[in-house]
């Protein structure tokens, strides 16, 4: 039994190749935020008036977009997994929890990466012009892929439990749609009444206003703790939602 | 130590309130098949997610080569493989690395050797380098059992491995499993049709809304039915009247001017029924053979068809 080969490199070496044969999913994973980076900043940013260069207010958030757009993607792939008998073949073979549902993440947090750094390269030909320092773009990097990870065992959780993939693309929307809603496109004090208290308060505002803090070379402190906390637990639930399901479904 | 492969008491398993399986016994001795016959939803797919560990019983045990399936799902899963229902093939990969896939997870040595010898036998060897997804429902189904035998392993459950296929790939997948029990694998296997567990199995149970409702050899249980028989429909009574004497063991139904006779089916008998309503100047308007089949052995066990109660 000695050629036994990790486990989970051999699903993620699947992921890869599922990615290569099907690659409109990534398509759309980059496509559609570095889309929405141009459409908000070329077309429409001069009619928002935020006090600063609306294409470095709008990046951070497009990085937040860049992550969310690739979830839908996870969602399917899982859940086609799940309702093909792919995961019950490897249950029934004992290969472990974490070698399956690990590869999924890691393949989508890859994905979120390459959007990122597509946004990140239009973003400066709009003309970007961002004061970070080496170590907060480090900073910057790591926040995308916790951010990734916890979003990404959340809809590990989500394509596990969906009864079909279709539901399952469709339960990721709330949270391509919860950028919106968030201090990505505009300032949340600018928002209607309701609307802005629930800007002010959901995870992704703290979140995106970490990634402007770093990219603007002035972290705050408070913000990266409730965006780390966010982050953590969103993972954290994600991770023990999978898990359950994982075991319980068959 | 016994030479069952597996072992199974007062199994039970509900969901909420519906009760899916309720309490059944079996074994199955090594290097047999055992069939488990049944319409769907008599929880046949239940009873084989219960013995693979993919699911947890309410209530009662099961062993499957010795291994308790509560405690011991480990060294279950280390000596079963099990196709289900629907091919879980990877239709993004290629037969090869779907094979391959396998091999890595197993760790068995020569793989190369393995993955080479499995395409053959299963007749995969030229569509090796193509999509699973180009594959016709056929193919996946054998990709999918070869992809099982991988880690050769001794116990093989397959869940309704001839649904959906036409007659051709049903053959196949019949020559196939025997072929495995000649090297010794004990199979459990589930089906709807009548035919493939005469055809297949050792032992035969069968499950009628999560109970076994009879359990023998092929032969046993068909001694139980209503055998194979002809009917012939006759135009008015008057000819019901004349044909009925003619033939001492027939059973006559006034109702649908039908007469049913035994007989085994074969060209002979049925040479020798035809020349004797010709003997007698006798005609009938329509003649046919029936065989008994799931729903006639249902109607004898249990007094219903297979038409799945409604709760």
């Amino acid at each position: 039994m000695s050629t036994t080969k990790s486990p989970s490199l051999v699903m993620l070496r699947r992921d890869f190749k599922h990615i290569a044969r099907n690659p409109t999913s990534v398509f759309n994973a980059v496509l559609m935020p570095v889309v929405m980076l141009f459409m908000f900043v070329y077309l429409l940013g001069d009619a928002f008036s935020v006090g600063v260069d609306y294409v470095d207010y709008a990046t951070p958030g497009m990085l937040l977009l860049a992550v969310c757009y690739g979830l839908g993607a996870t969602a399917t792939a899982v859940n086609s997994d799940m309702t093909k008998g792919i995961i019950n073949r490897f249950k029934v073979m004992d290969v472990p929890r974490s070698a399956v549902l690990t590869g999924h993440v890691v393949a989508s947090v890859l994905t979120n990466l390459v959007a990122a750094a597509a946004v990140v390269g239009v973003a400066f030909a709009l003309g970007f012009n961002p004061s970070a320092s080496f170590v907060d773009w480090l900073a910057v990097i790591g926040f995308v892929v916790l951010l990734g990870a916890a979003l990404g065992w959340l809809t590990v959780a989500l394509g596990l439990f969906a009864k079909s993939p279709e539901t399952a693309g469709l339960a990721s929307v709330p949270l391509i749609m919860l950028p919106f809603f968030s201090s990505a496109i505009v300032p949340a004090d600018k928002m209607g009444p309701g609307v802005r208290q629930f800007a002010e308060y959901q995870p992704f505002t703290p979140i995106i206003e970490t990634l402007r803090g770093f990219l603007n070379g002035t972290p705050d402190t408070s913000d990266a703790i409730i965006a780390l906390a966010w982050c953590v637990g969103i993972g954290l639930v994600g991770y023990l939602w999978a898990s359950s399901t994982f075991k319980k479904r068959a | 130590m016994t030479n069952s492969a597996i072992e199974v008491s007062g199994l039970r398993k509900a969901y909420g309130d519906k009760v899916v399986l309720d309490g059944i016994d079996l074994e199955v001795r090594a290097g047999t098949v055992f069939s488990l016959l049944g319409p769907n939803g008599a929880g046949k797919t239940t009873t084989v997610n219960l013995l693979t560990t993919l699911l947890r019983a309410d209530g009662g045990t099961a062993h499957v080569a010795g291994h308790d399936i509560a405690t011991e799902a480990k060294a279950v899963r280390k000596v079963i493989g099990v196709t289900g229902q629907f091919a879980a093939v990877d239709e993004l990969l290629t037969g090869q690395e779907n094979l391959q896939l396998m091999v890595d997870l197993t760790g068995v040595a020569n793989g190369e050797q393995v993955i080479a010898e499995l395409l053959e036998r299963f007749d995969l060897a030229e569509s090796a380098q193509k999509l699973a997804s180009t594959y016709s429902g056929g193919m996946r189904r054998k990709l999918d059992l070869a992809m099982t035998l991988v880690g050769s392993p001794r116990i093989i459950f397959l869940d309704e491995p001839t649904t959906g296929l036409d007659p051709r790939s049903r053959r196949t997948m019949w020559s196939i499993i025997r072929d495995l029990v000649a090297d010794g694998v004990t199979i459990f296997l589930t089906t709807q049709y009548l035919e493939e567990a005469d055809q297949l199995a050792d032992r035969i149970a069968v499950l009628d809304q999560g109970r076994l409702v009879a359990q023998g050899t092929p032969e046993e249980l068909k001694r139980q039915l209503p055998g194979t028989h002809v009917r012939l429909r006759f135009t008015s009574v008057a000819e019901l009247d004349a044909a009925a004497p003619v033939f001492a063991d027939s059973t006559r139904d006034d109702e649908a001017l039908t007469l049913r006779i035994p007989s085994d089916g074969g060209t002979k008998s049925l040479r020798a029924l035809l020349d004797k309503l010709d003997e007698h100047g006798l005609s009938a308007e329509e003649f046919s053979v029936h065989t008994p089949d799931l729903d006639d052995v249902f109607l004898a066990l249990t007094g219903h068809t297979t038409e799945v109660v409604a709760k």
